[in-house]
């Protein structure tokens, strides 16, 4: 078993909203580990949505990624990339 | 004593049923110890019964619009996937023991509550997509609740907020003995299906739901309008004997049953009924109805995820055609939008859905659907006489594009070598102010006009007819109303038509006697309603009514010709 942290700013224009949110939901339970996401004192199942809404993280803001379970390495490596890319192009003004 | 809108006569006394809908006034159920793992199952099957119908939903609107539109119900998906809100409505569930649609939907709350505290407008637009979830969960976990009151043996009255119309035909049983509703007008939907299952309806009460609690007995009167919640011994007593009169009266006036419908003088009238189920039939033939003036066929259409094939509508139109041979029998068709939705036609929700994309407009843009209606409606003539009727044409293009596409079908049939009527007459509902006063130009390609008075009066008098704060000016009697009617049944005089009413208007004895003298051919009302209206033509001879009639028409009021009528009505009918 593996724990892995990795501090993360979110670059997504939108921040970590419905959309890009539900990606990064499918994405996390892809693997077996428990996610989670920290936000100053806050911290969140990574494989809920209603976690990761309730974080309300806007881009630039600072979290912490945590994976724990035997593919902790490959969620992070996947996760965070997700975090650091535009998951998804601009999208604003539509439902 | 409550006061409410009188939707169905008839007086009903029983023990309240509350049912959670809508917009939600939901019981705090106690859930006790040994029954807990059949409420969490209960949760779970409405969580995955409410996954298949988003997953089905998506599925059509990525075949038939953009995926990106398709994606918003991906986290609709995620919300009812995830495991934290999942986890904690059922350790609420365990810990509290109420039921669980007040679990879920206090836990929802609280997360709506925290988001919209949020300061993101983008994300506070996403309580609108939790809330459509849970929504959906709750008309699941709700639906089971419909069940277990069809499987009660002890007659109720059901008391709702809100019926949609599919619940009132869900709820149509024989325990069911009344329906109390705190919103809806006289001619909403709901009241009108009560009307015609014949079972009393008080509607638009406001907060009957909070006032009332289950197992009160309650003495509905829908005559008046009004519910008695535990009532002493006395009126008790003078309402079982009122219920014991109205009763005789009813079987007295069902003895006019196989006499014909004819003025003292002997002019003919064509009194027919309105339905929507073929289960009404014997209804209909037990109240000495000549035929069925309209058929309402959006019930096809409710109470699923996907849409009717042809054989489905062909079983009900040959039904109720080879039912009621020799007897005409008008199918209306499809006339969804306005207060009548489904999901799986996708039509949107707009802010106007009266003055929207409904009905014939709906089904000109989607001649797909539309033939498949046709094609059954034109198999079924072969068995008995059927017409044809369009609803909410607004002018001639309308017309004709539907006569187009029946006419298409038709040579599709003669090409399959399907036997059909070809003579089958076509009509068109004027309900419509703009048809109304252009009906000379839409008779030239119409066998028949059918008044749709709901929608005519609401059009004309610019009035929401379930609003029940402007209810009062939802007036039938309205001179512009009776100007627009008198002009279509002249019209169709004048071009050698006939004019028939199928609106909730001809149903009223007194209204009944304005539309006589006008001149109306045919009257289409609930089943229950035609021994009172044949009643009412029998009474009267055809030269006074015209009488009465041009003396009405030079009153100025709405008011004053309804009272007008009223009174009329007491000198010339005898009950």
């Amino acid at each position: 078993m593996t724990l892995i942290k990795k501090n993360i700013t979110i670059k997504n224009k939108l921040g970590l909203h419905a959309r890009p949110a539900a990606i990064f939901v499918q994405t996390a339970n892809k693997f077996e580990s428990e996610i989670s996401i920290k936000k100053g004192n806050q911290e969140v199942n990574g494989k809920s949505i209603m976690g990761i809404m309730m974080l309300a993280a806007k881009k630039d803001s600072k979290i912490q990624l945590v994976a724990d379970g035997q593919d902790a390495e490959d969620a992070i490596e996947e996760l965070s990339s997700l975090l650091l890319s535009d998951i998804e192009p601009e999208q604003k003004g539509k439902r | 004593m409550l006061k409410g809108i009188a939707a169905a006569p008839g007086i009903s006394i029983a023990k309240a049923f509350l049912l959670d809908s809508e917009e939600f006034v939901i019981q705090q159920r106690h859930i006790p110890e040994p029954e807990l793992a059949e409420e969490i199952a209960r949760f779970e099957e409405a969580l995955i019964k409410t996954r298949s119908e988003i997953l089905n939903i998506q599925k059509k609107i990525t075949e038939e619009m953009e995926v990106e539109h398709a994606e918003i119900f991906n986290a609709h998906l995620l919300v009812l996937e995830d495991r934290m809100l999942i986890e904690e409505v059922i350790e609420h569930l365990k810990k509290e023991k109420v039921s669980v649609e007040y679990i879920f939907m206090e836990v929802l709350k609280k997360y709506m509550d925290i988001f919209s505290k949020i300061d993101d407008e983008y994300l506070r637009e996403r309580i609108i997509d939790i809330g459509d979830v849970g929504k959906r969960v709750l008309k699941n976990l709700l639906g089971k609740q419909l069940e277990t009151i069809k499987t009660q043996e002890e007659p109720v009255i059901v008391v709702a907020y809100n019926l949609s119309p599919s619940d009132t035909v869900t709820l149509h049983r024989k325990n069911i003995t009344g329906f109390i509703t705190d919103v809806g007008g006289r001619t909403s939907h709901t009241a009108i299906i009560a009307r015609s299952l014949r079972i009393p309806a008080v509607v638009g009460l406001e907060n009957a739901t909070k006032k009332i609690k289950n197992s009160d007995l309650l003495i509905l009167d829908g005559t008046e309008g009004t519910v008695i919640i535990n009532p002493d011994k006395q009126t008790l007593k003078k309402y079982i004997e009122q219920q014991k009169k109205q009763e005789e009266f009813r079987k007295r006036l069902l003895k006019l049953k196989n006499l014909p419908c004819e003025t003292l003088d002997g002019h003919r009238i064509e009194l027919s009924a309105n339905i929507e189920f073929p289960e009404e039939i014997p209804a209909v033939l037990q109240h000495g109805s000549e035929g069925i003036g309209l058929y309402r066929t959006e019930y096809f259409y409710m109470n699923r995820t996907d849409l009717p094939d042809e054989e489905e509508h062909f079983k009900s139109y040959k039904y109720v055609a080879q039912k009621m041979s020799p007897n005409p029998v008008i199918i209306r068709t499809l006339d969804l939008g306005g207060d009548k939705f489904v999901s799986q036609l996708n039509i949107p929700r707009e802010m106007n859905p009266f003055l929207g994309w409904r009905a014939i407009r709906f089904c000109l843009a989607r001649p797909e659907v539309f033939k498949v209606q046709l094609r059954a409606i034109l198999r079924a003539s072969h068995f008995g006489k059927l017409k044809i009727m369009y609803p909410m044409i607004s002018g001639i293009e309308e017309l004709k594009k539907a006569n187009t596409i029946l006419k298409e079908v038709k040579q599709e049939l003669e090409r399959k070598k399907i036997d059909f009527d070809e003579d089958i007459e076509v009509g068109a509902m004027i309900e419509i102010p703009s048809a109304a006063l252009t009906c000379d130009i839409l008779a030239k390609e119409v066998d028949f006009f059918s008044i749709g008075t709901n929608d005519l009066i609401q059009y004309s008098l610019a009035v929401d007819r379930a609003n029940e704060k402007i209810a009062y000016l939802y007036e039938p009697a309205h001179p512009a109303v009776l100007r627009l009617i008198k002009n279509i049944i002249e019209v169709a005089h004048d071009n050698g038509i006939w004019a028939g009413m199928c609106g909730e208007m001809a149903g009223e004895p007194h209204f009944a006697l304005l539309l006589l003298g006008l001149g109306l051919d045919e009257f289409s009302v609930s089943p229950i309603v035609v021994p009172a209206i044949k009643n009412v033509i029998r009474s009267v001879k055809l030269e006074d009514v015209r009488e009465f009639v041009r003396e009405a028409l030079k009153l100025t009021s709405g008011k004053q010709i309804e009272e007008f009528t009223k009174k009329f009505l007491k000198e010339v009918v005898s009950y």
